[in-house]
């Protein structure tokens, strides 16, 4: 897990060491593909109650099949990309699909390391862990960690940034 | 008026003894309360015929609860200041307690309305750090004690010597020594107009005017004149009425624009007290302090909406924890000529005289690539192209409309010009102390961030952006906005500008081998040494 395939970035700056669990492209899934479900269903209840025009059938299988194209493809592409790593020095997130975003917060000023579960994350034995700073703009999230992982992450960072005299703003 | 006192708290800390809020809030409280009301009572008292008895005695019973409720606040409203923090208990049915810690305090504000001002009052409202993700800001408001007790309670809070040593009492106030950094100069009234906030002022007041009008049953056509004025307007050719309605707008817009640039700006003085804090006081009617710690200060932002730029024009804000994003927040100076503008901001960074660097936001600062003009180009004419094309379809359904489309090619040239406008403010630089960045056209602004005071960076970039090699990079910081970012700067450019403002923080591709990570072995990372403190 140290050393995947090199995702080519624009930016002159090495990817954060880490991937993601890879359940964590069965969260991407489920999540594009429930999404796609909102969309398309009261579409489809239009459709079948009220006898929409024909064109509503057209843009139904229009949303299914964009939903089912997002489920087959971008988690992988998503997996590939997002990465995080914790150094010495700051934590380090790279995530995003269309919109790359790379955050690092220096690990002095780190305030508080929260995880979250959402239900569909426990389902899945995953977690998010939270590391905020003094700034309301810098949060740094790592998204689709496995659970045991994510606490002891967090233990730890909450640990090394507890040892840290001062407010860190 | 038999209320009984707080019962003691076990759990208090009783070393320092609770102190009260001035005796003559008990006045002041329901003068306030009843001040608001008066359009209330006038109406009820105009109103209420003689021979109902009732009324008069609901009034005077309205006003013995106002009283009773000032008493009981007054009674129940308890601070004190500890070594560690600073407490307010308040309220009688439903208690409320505020402890916000020492060290966390950034500025402490005295605010006196006229009304204050008359007893001689002055409410203290301390303004603590943002904590956690969110804001949130915490803080407390004493409203109120004496003029002379804020004022100490201002240098007690703001003292930034450890608390071992706080105990003893702070120097006495030693004004002359003060430096002065800036006063008001009435040339700058000219300014005033220019102002978007002062314009919004003036909706306030007209909405005001209004308010007092409908509460006191007027209705502004019953005043005479308005509604023959009115009839006139509406028999003038259009092109006249607008005309004139515009006019009269902005001749009301303009004269309340200099009345509140007058009350706000009274006597403005902004200085470098010699405890350590930049101190903003200002206000005819209410008057206003505002005290930053300048150990908190993180840096200054030079302003310069369009309007007032046109003028030459700009105003001066301080970047500080606690201050928050409101209007008013952190301004250091009123609407100034720019030259004004820069040297306040430089003057207010300067702790100690440093040849090296005169006014940050005036160092030059490297322009963007070309690649961003192209998209300040872009995103300003696509929509207005987009807007034209669909003038002309709506012009070619309807006839009747065919004069909107000639109407919104005026704006492609308008558009045009703010990009070049917008890619002209594109700039960043690194100082000795300072990252300096500029961005925007209709609302431009300069910010000069502290190096120290970056704790963290965002890098964003979007497909488009990934094209043209281009990322926007976000300094973020406790101060202010939270993040400053930096638009459309070179890739490269973008990581050895991070790099440089905070060394060793970023991992760079051509850096060596990977640091120790907490990756599979999570250990590394608790072991691991720490270097910032």
């Amino acid at each position: 897990m140290q050393t995947g395939s090199t995702v080519p970035t624009a930016l002159p700056l090495r990817p954060p060491a880490h991937r993601v669990d890879p359940r964590a492209r069965s969260w991407w899934r489920v999540r594009g593909l429930g999404g796609a479900g909102i969309v398309a269903l009261p579409q489809l209840v239009v459709a079948l109650v009220l006898g929409g025009p024909g064109w509503l059938w057209g843009t139904l299988v229009a949303t299914v099949v964009a939903g089912l194209c997002y489920a087959a493809v971008v988690p992988g592409i998503l997996f590939r990309i997002h990465r995080w790593e914790v150094t010495d020095e700051a934590v380090y997130t790279l995530s995003g699909w269309l919109v790359r975003e790379w955050r690092i917060a220096p690990i002095s000023r780190v305030q508080t390391v929260d995880t979250e579960h959402g239900p569909l994350q426990q389902l899945l034995g995953l977690a998010s862990v939270t590391v905020t700073t003094a700034s309301a703009r810098g949060p740094v999230i790592i998204r689709g960690l496995a659970t045991a992982h994510a606490q002891e992450l967090a233990r730890q960072l909450t640990e090394t940034t507890r040892a840290t005299p001062g407010d860190a703003t | 008026m038999t209320v009984s006192a707080d019962p003691a708290d076990p759990t208090l800390d009783t070393e320092v003894p609770w102190r009260r809020l001035d005796l003559r809030m008990v006045v002041v409280e329901p003068v306030r309360t009843l001040v608001k009301f008066v359009p209330v009572l006038i109406v009820v008292l105009i109103t209420g015929s003689n021979n109902d008895p009732v009324r008069p005695w609901v009034t005077l019973g309205i006003g013995v609860l106002v009283v009773v409720a000032g008493v009981v606040r007054w009674r129940t409203t308890r601070y004190r200041i500890t070594a560690e923090r600073v407490e307010l208990h308040s309220g009688w049915l439903r208690r409320q307690r505020r402890s916000v810690p020492r060290d966390r305090i950034r500025t402490v504000d005295l605010t006196a309305s006229p009304l204050h001002r008359a007893f001689r009052l002055s409410v203290v409202a301390v303004r603590a750090a943002e904590s956690g993700g969110e804001h949130r800001h915490g803080g407390l408001t004493l409203d109120a004690v004496s003029t002379a007790e804020a004022e100490t309670l201002r240098r007690e809070l703001l003292d930034r010597r450890p608390a071992e040593t706080r105990s003893t009492p702070v120097a006495q106030p030693v004004e002359p020594e003060a430096e002065v950094l800036a006063r008001l100069h009435w040339s700058w009234l000219r300014f005033a107009p220019l102002t978007f906030s002062s314009l919004a002022g003036i909706g306030a007041i007209a909405a005001a005017g209004f308010n007092v009008l409908n509460e006191l049953g007027v209705n502004p056509t019953d005043v005479g004149g308005v509604d023959a004025a009115a009839e006139r307007l509406a028999a003038a050719p259009l092109w006249l009425a607008v005309g004139l309605v515009g006019l009269a707008l902005l001749v009301v817009a303009v004269i309340g624009s200099l009345l509140l640039f007058t009350e706000r700006w009274w006597g403005y003085r902004l200085t470098r007290e010699t405890d350590g804090t930049l101190r903003v006081r200002r206000g005819l009617f209410t008057t206003r302090s505002l005290s930053v710690a300048e150990e908190r200060l993180r840096g200054v932002g030079v302003h310069e909406p369009l309007l007032l730029r046109a003028g030459g024009g700009a105003q001066t804000r301080a970047l500080s924890t606690g201050l928050g994003r409101e209007a008013q927040g952190g301004v250091l100076q009123p609407p100034a000529p720019r030259a004004e503008a820069h040297r306040v901001a430089g003057a207010a960074l300067r702790r100690t005289p440093d040849a090296a660097e005169a006014d940050p936001t005036l160092t030059p600062l490297l322009p963007h690539p070309s690649a961003a003009r192209r998209r300040r180009y872009t995103r300003a004419l696509l929509p207005v192209l987009v807007l034209v094309a669909a003038a002309a379809v709506v012009g070619r359904a309807w006839p009747g409309l065919g004069w909107i489309w000639p109407g919104t090619v005026v704006l492609v040239p308008l558009a045009a010009l703010l990009a070049a406008d917008r890619y002209r403010a594109l700039g960043h630089a690194l100082t000795p102390r300072h990252l300096v960045s500029r961005l925007g056209g209709l609302s431009r602004r300069t910010v000069a961030l502290q190096r120290a005071g970056v704790i963290g960076w965002t890098v964003r970039q979007s497909p488009l952006q990934r094209r043209a090699g281009l990322v926007t990079l976000q300094a973020v910081t406790a101060a202010g906005e939270g993040g400053y970012r930096i638009l459309d700067i070179g890739a490269a450019d973008a990581v050895a500008l991070a790099e440089a403002t905070t060394p060793g923080l970023l991992p760079r591709t051509d850096g060596g081998p990977a640091r120790p990570t907490a990756g599979d072995d999570l250990t590394d990372a608790a072991s691991a040494p720490r270097r910032h403190a």
